[in-house]
């Protein structure tokens, strides 16, 4: 590993590299003090601390456009539920467990905005706010904050979307310490997710706690063709070349296993479509 | 039936192994030692950094992503062998419904260690030895607990080390699966109490922060001393 080259590199995109470390030598010195001590492995840390401190705390345009993104679409979660639980009185949510889930839900939302807001700073989107979004999709969804089941309907249409948006977003993210973060929130949407189904199939809805194969081999496994988009290409059985279905003699896997145990990310211009069904002309992504 | 025929399968994978396994600990040696002299050039001084042990155990080197690529396959082999244990003979308190979910939740797990062994080909760890002495495999209570214990903490392996993924397709893999370990551990936890399933001030020990509504995340020497508790094959971690 040579130091001068990978200045070298870094100089072809930011012109002003060494008018960025100079002012700082010290950091420049912590780095080569260091390098008696610590071994070849964890140089590359050492060297990430240097950047930052020489960058502060600048995050790189795309992890902003990426943080934006995903800002963008807990603030549609947060209001999903939020109007639900404080603003739609011919919803009802069953009192007990499945009202206390959709509450718990929804804080776990605004955390996420918060959270991203405060990472993102002075960078951060404008606020999306109520007023801002459709949730009847133009009329698609009309009784979703009068009808339970089209409301769990919807909002597993937004968890699932949520997963696969996030895990779209992971290699923009890549090394990044934001990266952890991201699939800190990817893993809590899935669990949404997760409860939300169970949520439908205790109202009668066939569906798995994971994403399964739908029926004739379809890719949305939910029943609700209106969410197709949602589940595009969700039924995937091999990956990284590697067929799952029955793999290595395993006859248990079934085509269905093999779908249920990946679930697929979604790129942004699809999570893109999909977000802007539920926003005003004028507010859209 | 389909269980059967897995069992025997899974036996039968087993053997072939254990009848390869001279050629796979040569391996494990050749790279072991190359990784170790790695090491010792590095760090300038050999009181920084010990041998790792090469007379047993199967060695995770995180120099690369083949060393997290590894750390993933020797957790899926951990929990496919206890879903496989429970899918076998399910505790009797066990709903048919449970009992259907743990057989899918099974062939996920055995789908992820197949996966991984086959993409790490001759750079796969062996097979692990697991200890289960401490699950009551008759008791719903026992095995839901351990259900859970594992899925919380695969959660939290793979949300810790996705950021020292380099491959993009390697990173969008490890979030394939991830999510799906969340939907197993938000389903059992919902078995256990209906609504923890994502109960994030129990999970503050892995990482999790409720203010946040953020999930577990630990780094691999953090998981692998509370997995160590299930495995009976040493475990040696360089390069972390």
């Amino acid at each position: 590993m040579n130091i001068v080259n990978i200045l070298e590199e870094i100089e072809k995109v930011d012109g002003e590299i060494y008018e960025r470390l100079s002012p700082r030598r010290s950091a420049m010195k912590d780095f080569y003090s260091m390098g008696k001590k610590i071994a070849l492995a964890a140089a590359p840390l050492a060297l990430g601390s240097m950047f930052n401190k020489a960058y502060g705390q600048t995050l790189p345009t795309a992890v902003v456009a990426t943080l934006n993104f995903a800002l963008s679409l807990e603030y549609l979660e947060y209001h999903y539920y939020n109007h639900a639980l404080v603003a739609a009185p011919t919803l009802t949510i069953p009192t007990g467990a499945p009202l206390a889930a959709i509450t718990t839900i929804r804080d776990h939302e605004l955390a996420h905005v918060n959270l991203l807001k405060g990472a993102l700073g002075t960078s951060a989107r404008s606020e999306i706010t109520y007023a801002m979004t459709d949730f009847t999709a133009g009329g698609t969804f009309g009784d979703v904050y009068s009808n339970y089941l089209t409301f769990l309907k919807v909002a597993l249409g937004f968890e699932d979307t949520g997963v696969r948006a996030y895990k779209g977003q992971a290699t923009v993210l890549k090394g990044n310490a934001v990266l952890t973060t991201a699939l800190q929130i990817h893993s809590v949407e899935a669990r949404h997710a997760s409860h939300i189904r169970q949520m439908l199939a205790a109202n009668g809805a066939s569906i798995k706690p994971w994403v399964s194969l739908g029926a004739g081999g379809i890719s949305n496994d939910t029943g609700v063709p209106q969410v197709d988009a949602v589940y595009a290409g969700e039924n995937l059985d091999v990956q990284a070349g590697v067929t799952i279905t029955g793999i290595n003699g395993n006859t248990g896997v079934t085509k269905a296993a093999a779908v249920e145990c990946f679930d697929e990310p979604l790129d942004t211009a699809s999570v893109v479509t999909i977000a802007n069904l539920f926003l005003r002309t004028g507010f859209k992504l | 039936m389909k269980n059967n025929e897995l069992k025997i399968k899974d036996e039968l994978q087993e053997e072939s192994l254990f009848n390869g396994s001279l050629g796979r600990r040569s391996f494990l040696q050749y790279a072991g030692v190359s990784a170790a002299g790695m090491a010792l050039v590095a760090a300038g001084c050999k009181k920084d950094r010990g041998y790792p042990d090469m007379n047993a155990g199967a060695t995770l080197d995180f120099k690369d992503d083949f060393g997290v690529l590894n750390y993933a396959y020797a957790l899926e082999q951990l929990e496919a062998a206890f879903y496989v244990k429970v899918a076998a003979a399910p505790p009797a308190a066990f709903t048919t419904a449970q009992k259907a979910y743990f057989q899918d939740i099974q062939f996920h797990e055995v789908a992820h260690r197949e996966f991984f062994k086959n993409a790490l080909s001759t750079a796969a760890i062996g097979s692990l030895e697991v200890d289960f002495s401490s699950i009551d495999f008759t008791s719903a209570t026992s095995v839901l607990g351990a259900a859970m214990a594992f899925e919380d903490l695969g959660v939290a392996a793979y949300n810790g080390a996705g950021v020292r993924i380099k491959t993009d397709a390697y990173l969008v893999l490890a979030g394939k699966i991830v999510s799906v370990e969340a939907r197993h551990a938000a389903y059992i936890r919902d078995i256990i109490s209906n609504g923890s399933f994502a109960d994030l001030n129990s999970l503050t020990a892995l990482g999790a922060s409720n203010a946040n509504g953020l999930d577990g995340a630990l780094t691999p020497d953090k998981v692998l001393a509370i997995a160590g508790k299930y495995i009976k094959t040493k475990i040696n971690v360089i390069n972390l």
